[in-house]
């Protein structure tokens, strides 16, 4: 890397003399991104506030402040993050990967049970949930050992390393349990692939694995006796399918939120909304939020939380294009393809045209684990794009 | 090798390709994310906000009280008093069958029902108004409110409700009139009466609650309130409120001094029959009843099966009958003065026309006898009906036996016909004539037997085949006392509401109206008058002393299987009569053993209450 400075032939005159914002990096940040996901959580914080002002009696700011709490050290960690090169990350990748999956497996010694589930640490203001950042981690590592290991062994032995990599921090996640978060851990694991280059075959057979065992797992297991999900999972993934059937059941909260998002309408109830305030859509501070703003902000408002999460997606995209090395192409692409899944999955399940599998919606939902784990992805992408930037003028920021 | 560290790899166009790849993806699940949104939001907007609305909105329906039943003083025969309903929410029940069966097999034991009684109730009422929270009993006591709401928890979805139930505060008083009401059943739901009404809604099922249900009913009030999703009402989340109009009271024809009159001479006696006593110009009844009695109240509650045997499995005493209007008995003598109409007006015999009573009229092989084997010598009709000699009355039913008059009079004044009676469950009688008995011969029924002069000789002093009861005998005086107007017999005066101001008048017009010789008129009222107080006369000894003149006649009819049924039907004041009077008491003897003596106290009552209404009018002038 520092070979590279030889290369420079001689500073730019009007570089001499560098100004606070490029000292700070804030010149080569990608601003429509980082405004995206600042308009995000504003977003999420003005929503909390008008929809959550009963929820907690006596602290009308309970989720607002806190959420406004989790967006300020989120912009603070993003904006740390984008200052670091993260090609340093590639040299922790072993590090990053053995935090990582200690962290999801002592979620199952010292974790905080939840809802039957142990996902989270219970710190003194926060409650941490690894598997959040673990997303994060677990791009950064991933990426790395895909460059690390690019000449070692034939291509087929390397998809299937990557794949072991990927699949053991995701398998414990599942065993937590939380099906959500480990189907995040699978799609950034492939999404790393698809950048590292793993052949479209590959591809193919992984697809073909994954049907037989979505077959298995829903059709064949639960026939043989052998449930490999909870009750509810299943009942929860495959309602959506026929959602009148299990209208009093699981399929109850997704029709709530379909009529939630319905009633909206092109302009919204504002502070008439029935169904998220009245609590027919549970969870409207986390996994149903997006049906908070539907009822409340109607198509405008809806459409217009959509477009941010497009602009944050395409400008994660070009960052992909942009980087100026491999490792920043891959953790670019998982990240972005994580948070494409993300969003369209939590979206698609508000507006029933998904499964109920608990995934928040990134920079929306109410929650400072995931708020701060996107703020970190985002400083992550942000610092691709300052190194392809300065390494382009052929400058360092270090 | 596909991919070299530390290269730029933007520029590879495997990079290229796979960006674009997953771009378009991305655009394609964007583009789903937003017709789905443009689909939910401005195509289909308004039928989710319809459901949304109808997701947050719980009706509640407010029960209208039924109006009061007053007697034509005003006084109360019947109002409400509130009760506490337990009710159930099925919905709400606990969903594993164990926990549901202890649920249900212990709310049964607090509200002393089995646990198949629980069961039974919540399916039939789920069948009319599936949803409806099922009442499972009225009327629980307050020990038993404070015992759930003491341990609510262990009983979800049971709540108590605040209901109207009917209270009798003179006890049995007019029971047969003023009836009974009860759960609208599916098969009324049908009838265009009960339009708009709801399962569980209560309407009248018998008497006047029948009757004038419509005005006494009400219209329940709505409460409609925003609630939460777990059914709560919300705060403020009151969205509507449309109170309930309560229903309109009802005063009846009914006197009290003749009613109580009438009730309790029937119940000094003991014996099973019924009393009539009506206006005899516009058909307003003063005094109704039957006995046995019941205590409508008992029916209001859940009632034990003892109680049940009593009322409704009695085939001897039936006390649910009305035998006044329901009843079927031959009446004896007291029909004499149809026969004495239908031959004088038809010019069978004048007033002054003598036929010869030896104690026997010979008809072929078969011989009538007189009551009691006298014989009275030769008679003119007034004389006829003092002593009530029935040989008079063989002969004249013999002279008319195949000329149908009798027939034809006793139908005119109201015989075997229905009557126009504003209660539920009068019957039509029978008046034996030609026809009827021809064409029952000829199907071979009632013995094979054509119609005979005997038939006629029997019908014409009351016996026989024919079948009526006092209501329709009430009528018949009073189309002789009237002079030939057949009234319309109604215990309905008027509405009120609940301030007292009438809001409607019942008209009940003259049915029918037909010519009547006053000669023919007077004669009989002066045989009737000398009957009730004049030496001989069968009634004497009873009204003999009666300050106030009147016109009556004892009736002792022969019921097979049955000693004597005594009746009396009494004309007052005569000879201008305001009201008739009819007493039958089954297995009363001669006329003037029982019947008549029960009449008087209602004369009584009925004289003395006019009295001191005049003279209290007096004394204010």
């Amino acid at each position: 890397m520092y070979a590279s400075r030889t290369r420079q032939a001689a500073p730019e005159p009007f570089a001499v003399r560098l100004g606070i914002g490029e000292r700070l990096g804030l010149a080569h940040m990608d601003w429509p991104l980082a405004l995206a996901a600042v308009a995000l959580v504003a977003f999420s914080v003005f929503t909390l506030g008008q929809a959550t002002s009963h929820d907690v009696p006596g602290s009308p700011h309970y989720y607002l402040d806190r959420q406004a709490i989790y967006g300020l050290l989120g912009v603070v960690g993003m904006l740390a993050l984008s200052r670091i090169d993260y090609s340093r990350f590639r040299e922790l990748r072993v590090g990053i990967y053995t935090f990582l999956c200690a962290s999801v497996s002592l979620v199952f010694v010292f974790g905080f049970a939840a809802r039957g589930s142990r996902r989270s640490f219970e710190l003194p203001f926060f409650s941490f949930q690894p598997s959040e950042l673990g997303k994060l981690l677990l791009v950064l590592a991933l990426a790395g050992f895909v460059i690390d290991g690019a000449r070692r062994g034939s291509a087929r032995q390397r998809t299937v390393r990557y794949l072991c990599l990927g699949l053991a921090p995701a398998a414990l996640v599942f065993l937590q349990p939380d099906l959500g978060t480990s189907m995040v851990f699978v799609v950034a694991t492939l999404a790393v692939m698809y950048f590292g280059g793993v052949p479209w075959t590959h591809f193919a057979v992984i697809g073909a694995a994954l049907v037989t065992m979505v077959v298995l797992v829903l059709v064949a297991a639960p026939k043989l006796g052998v449930p490999v999900l909870h009750g509810y999972q299943e009942e929860r993934l495959t309602s959506f399918l026929h959602p009148e059937e299990h209208a009093a059941g699981a399929g109850y909260q997704q029709n709530q939120s379909v009529v939630a998002i319905g009633s909206g309408q092109k302009t919204g109830r504002g502070d008439r909304a029935t169904q998220t305030r009245l609590d027919f859509v549970p969870e409207r501070h986390t996994d149903f939020i997006f049906a908070v703003i539907g009822e409340r902000y109607g198509f405008m408002g809806a459409a217009f939380v959509l477009s941010l999460y497009a602009l944050l997606l395409w400008r994660a995209l070009r960052i992909v294009t942009l980087s100026k090395n491999s490792y920043g192409t891959l953790v670019a692409g998982g990240i972005a393809v994580s948070l494409l899944f993300q969003v369209f999955v939590n979206v698609g399940m508000n507006l029933g045209i998904m499964p109920i599998t608990g995934i928040p919606l990134p920079l929306m939902s109410y929650g400072g684990s995931s708020v701060l784990a996107t703020f970190l992805a985002v400083g992550v992408l942000q610092s691709i794009n300052i190194q392809a930037q300065l390494s382009q003028r052929g400058r360092f920021a270090w | 090798m596909y991919l070299r560290s530390g290269d730029r790899p933007g520029s590879s166009p495997r990079l290229a390709l796979r960006t674009a790849v997953l771009g378009g993806v991305a655009v394609a699940l964007f583009a789903v994310l937003f017709f789905r949104l443009w689909d939910l939001q401005v195509l289909s907007g308004s039928q989710y906000l319809a459901e949304a609305n109808n997701n947050r909105t719980r009706e509640y329906k407010v029960i209208a009280p039924r109006g009061d039943i007053l007697d034509r003083d005003g006084n109360v025969l019947v109002d409400n008093r509130t009760s506490l309903a337990l009710q159930l929410s099925t919905q709400k029940l606990p969903a594993d069958p164990a926990e549901q069966r202890a649920e249900l097999a212990a709310l049964g034991k607090l509200a002393h029902m089995s646990l198949h009684k629980v069961r039974r109730t919540i399916e039939e009422q789920e069948e009319v108004a599936a949803g409806a929270p099922v009442t499972l009993r009225k009327d629980v006591g307050y020990d038993l409110i404070y015992y759930l709401e003491e341990n609510q928890r262990q009983f979800p979805g049971v709540t108590v409700q605040r209901v109207f139930v009917r209270a009798y505060p003179d006890g049995s008083r007019a029971a047969h009139v003023v009836g009974s009401v009860g759960e609208v059943d599916g098969e009324e739901l049908k009838e265009a009466r009960y339009k708009g009404l709801e399962p569980g809604d209560e309407v009248g099922k018998e008497g006047v609650e029948y009757t004038y249900d419509r005005y006494l009913r009400g219209e329940p009030g709505l409460t409609k309130i925003q609630v939460n999703a777990l059914g709560q009402p919300t705060p403020g989340g009151q969205l509507v409120s449309q109170p309930p109009t309560p229903g309109d009271n009802l005063k009846l024809t009914i006197d009290p001094a003749v009613q109580a009159a009438g009730e309790s001479a029937m119940a000094s006696r003991g014996l099973p029959g019924g009393f009539i006593t009506m206006n005899v110009d516009n058909g307003e009844i003063l005094g109704l009843g039957s006995f046995p009695t019941f205590d409508p109240a008992v029916r209001a509650r859940p009632m034990t099966q003892a109680q049940v045997n009593a009322l409704y499995r009695d085939p001897v005493l039936a006390p649910l009958t009305d035998r006044a209007t329901e009843g079927l008995y031959p009446t004896g003598s007291i029909f004499k003065i149809i026969t004495a109409m239908a031959a004088l007006e038809g010019g069978v015999i004048t007033p002054s026309t003598t036929i010869v009573d030896n104690g026997e009229l010979r008809v072929g092989d078969q011989g009538f006898h007189n009551a009691g084997e006298a014989s009275y010598g030769a008679l003119t009709l007034v004389p006829a009906l003092q002593v009530s000699s029935d040989v008079f009355f063989y002969d004249l039913g013999l002279k008319m036996w195949n000329t149908g008059q009798l027939q034809q009079w006793a139908h005119k004044m109201g015989i075997g016909r229905p009557t126009g009676l504003d209660l539920p469950g009068s019957v039509e009688g029978l008046l034996p004539t030609k026809k009827w008995r021809d064409d029952l011969a000829a199907e071979g029924l009632a013995e094979g037997r054509p119609w005979s002069a005997g038939d006629n000789i029997q019908l014409a002093t009351g016996q026989g085949d024919l079948q009526t009861n006092p209501l329709q005998m009430a009528l018949a005086y009073a189309t002789l006392g009237n002079g030939g107007k057949v009234v319309t017999p109604h215990v309905g005066l008027e509405v009120e509401d609940p301030a007292g101001r009438v809001l409607k008048e019942f008209q009940a017009p003259i049915r029918r109206e037909f010519h009547i010789d006053p000669g023919s008129r007077s004669t009989i009222l002066e045989g009737l008058h000398e009957a009730a107080q004049v030496a001989p006369g069968t009634a004497a000894g009873v009204f003999g002393g009666f300050p106030i003149p009147v016109a009556g006649k004892t009736g002792t009819a022969e019921r097979p299987g049955h000693a004597d049924q005594s009746w009396f039907a009494v004309l007052a004041p005569y000879p201008d009569p305001r009201i008739v009077t009819i007493v039958t008491m089954e297995e009363g003897g001669f006329g003037a053993e029982s019947a008549a003596p029960a009449a008087l106290q209602i004369l009584e009552a009925y004289f003395h209450k006019q009295a001191t209404e005049v003279s209290a009018a007096g004394g204010a002038e």
